[in-house]
């Protein structure tokens, strides 16, 4: 049977690798592309790449990332930030990614998924969702989480699949950063409403995090960044804890 | 050299890069003369059978690969594969290149039949290559290692030729062999090291090894 897979997040600002907790407060970690072989060799099962740059120099800095990135790893590479166009799929896809995560753009746009699942296939196209409780029900948040856009989250992701999605990303804004364990009453919501791929995101702290998080069989990955980043759980280790729990992993 | 065939289809800057990786002199072309020139021919392949089918024959190069294929060894990777086999019934009956006898059905009904109508569409994701017959083509692979898929439709009616299998509710296709002709449903240049060391293998078999860097 498939894996479970475990998927650091790499998130780029002018050509280095950082991180920040509740969406802010960002913290200079690492250099890309450095970090990128690492995980490659410590067996991640995916890699994913956010250009969280705005400026057009930040921009061609991580296009030069991605494409030495992508001629020395050898796992599956997603690609997100700033795809707001069938373009921006070309330019990552381009550069040597294999999927690439809409977010902010779909949900401009979301005949934005539509056109690139036609022209691309669904593997390809993943729709990425920052959620946050907002008086009891679900809302997706845009603009990397600063903005409300007061829709349903389940809504969004049941659309997203019927739209050509093929995997979906869900980001708990409540518990990204804070390293208490991953949203696991929103990720059940979400699976209970769309049969794709989950990948799970926001909240992990520890071994026992992703232990948990895989008790619940529609999540297919967990992603995380800075408990990975900063070494504080190598993957080798997680990875082989988690197949002593029964959880089949690619070791 | 290792031709990477070009017909516009296809992640072909990954694929360069991990035989670049391993030390294999590569050249990414749709150029009959340099796949006649070549040691090796990987046929690559995303999308859908029918249009790159199409795609293919619209290079011209469908008559040199079948000529090729009975030179050096070919490695067909995911779709290119797929177009391998007699036929696909993906999005209508298409022709394949039929170096392979087998068709290329979809999975969901397979899966349904099989008692998983809970399992997911595409196939995607790290499965377990189970190695049913000893070849060349494994002489780096370890038995259950993992590799990368990303497939809705596989290979049926193909026993004779099967060299591997992953299991997914039925087995599915995952390594085939007639003669040297090879393909893969998997990615072996998404799948980690052990893609890799498949990607070495290949590269060994035949009169004339690969040329190193």
């Amino acid at each position: 049977m498939i894996t479970k897979r475990i998927i650091p997040c790499l998130d780029v600002r002018n050509g280095r690798v950082v991180k920040g907790t509740n969406f802010t407060a960002l913290r200079d970690l690492a250099d890309p592309v450095e970090l990128a072989r690492r995980y490659n060799a410590d067996g991640a099962d995916e890699l994913v790449f956010y250009d969280i740059t705005a400026s057009a120099e930040g921009r061609a800095l991580f296009t030069d990332i991605l494409e030495r990135v992508a001629r020395q790893v050898f796992i599956p590479l997603t690609v997100g930030g700033g795809i707001n166009a069938l373009d921006d799929f070309a330019r990552v896809l381009g550069c040597g990614a294999d999927k690439v995560s809409v977010n902010s753009g779909a949900l401009k746009n979301p005949d934005l998924i539509d056109a690139a699942a036609r022209r691309y296939g669904s593997q390809c196209v993943v729709l990425s969702m920052d959620v946050k409780r907002v008086n009891g029900s679900y809302h997706v948040f845009a603009k990397g989480g600063r903005e409300d856009t007061g829709r349903d989250a389940l809504a969004w992701a049941a659309e997203g699949a019927e739209r050509g999605a093929g995997e979906l990303v869900v980001n708990s804004i409540d518990t990204d950063g804070v390293r208490q364990g991953f949203d696991l009453e929103l990720l059940d919501a979400v699976c209970a409403r769309v049969r794709l791929p989950v990948i799970a995101s926001g909240g992990a702290g520890c071994k026992e995090h992703f232990a948990q998080l895989f008790a619940h069989p529609g999540v297919d990955a967990g992603l995380a960044a800075g408990i990975f980043h900063t070494g504080l759980l190598p993957i080798p280790a997680l990875k082989a804890y988690l197949r002593g729990q029964g959880v089949e992993m690619r070791l | 050299m290792i031709a990477i065939v070009d017909y516009g289809v296809g992640n072909l800057a990954s694929l360069a890069g991990s035989l670049a990786s391993l030390g294999l002199a590569n050249e990414v072309t749709r150029d009959p003369a340099r796949l006649s020139s070549a040691s090796h021919i990987l046929l690559p392949g995303v999308g859908a059978f029918g249009d790159a089918m199409q795609k293919l024959r619209d290079t011209g190069l469908v008559p040199v690969l079948k000529s090729q294929a009975q030179k050096k060894p070919l490695l067909g990777i995911c779709l290119g594969m797929q177009l391998l086999f007699e036929k696909s019934y993906e999005f209508g009956e298409h022709q394949g290149l039929g170096l392979l006898p087998g068709e290329v059905c979809p999975l969901g009904p397979d899966l349904a039949a099989a008692g998983h109508p809970e399992l997911k569409v595409p196939h995607m994701g790290w499965n377990r290559l189970d190695i049913l017959r000893a070849d060349p083509f494994f002489a780096n692979t370890r038995p259950g290692e993992y590799v990368y898929y990303v497939h809705s439709f596989y290979a049926k009616r193909c026993e004779a030729d099967t060299l591997a299998t992953s299991p997914y509710g039925a087995a599915v296709t995952g390594v085939v062999r007639r003669g040297l002709v090879y393909g893969t449903q998997f990615h072996p240049e998404k799948s980690g090291s052990a893609g890799l060391r498949m990607l070495a293998a290949f590269a060994a078999l035949g009169g004339q090894p690969a040329e190193r860097l």
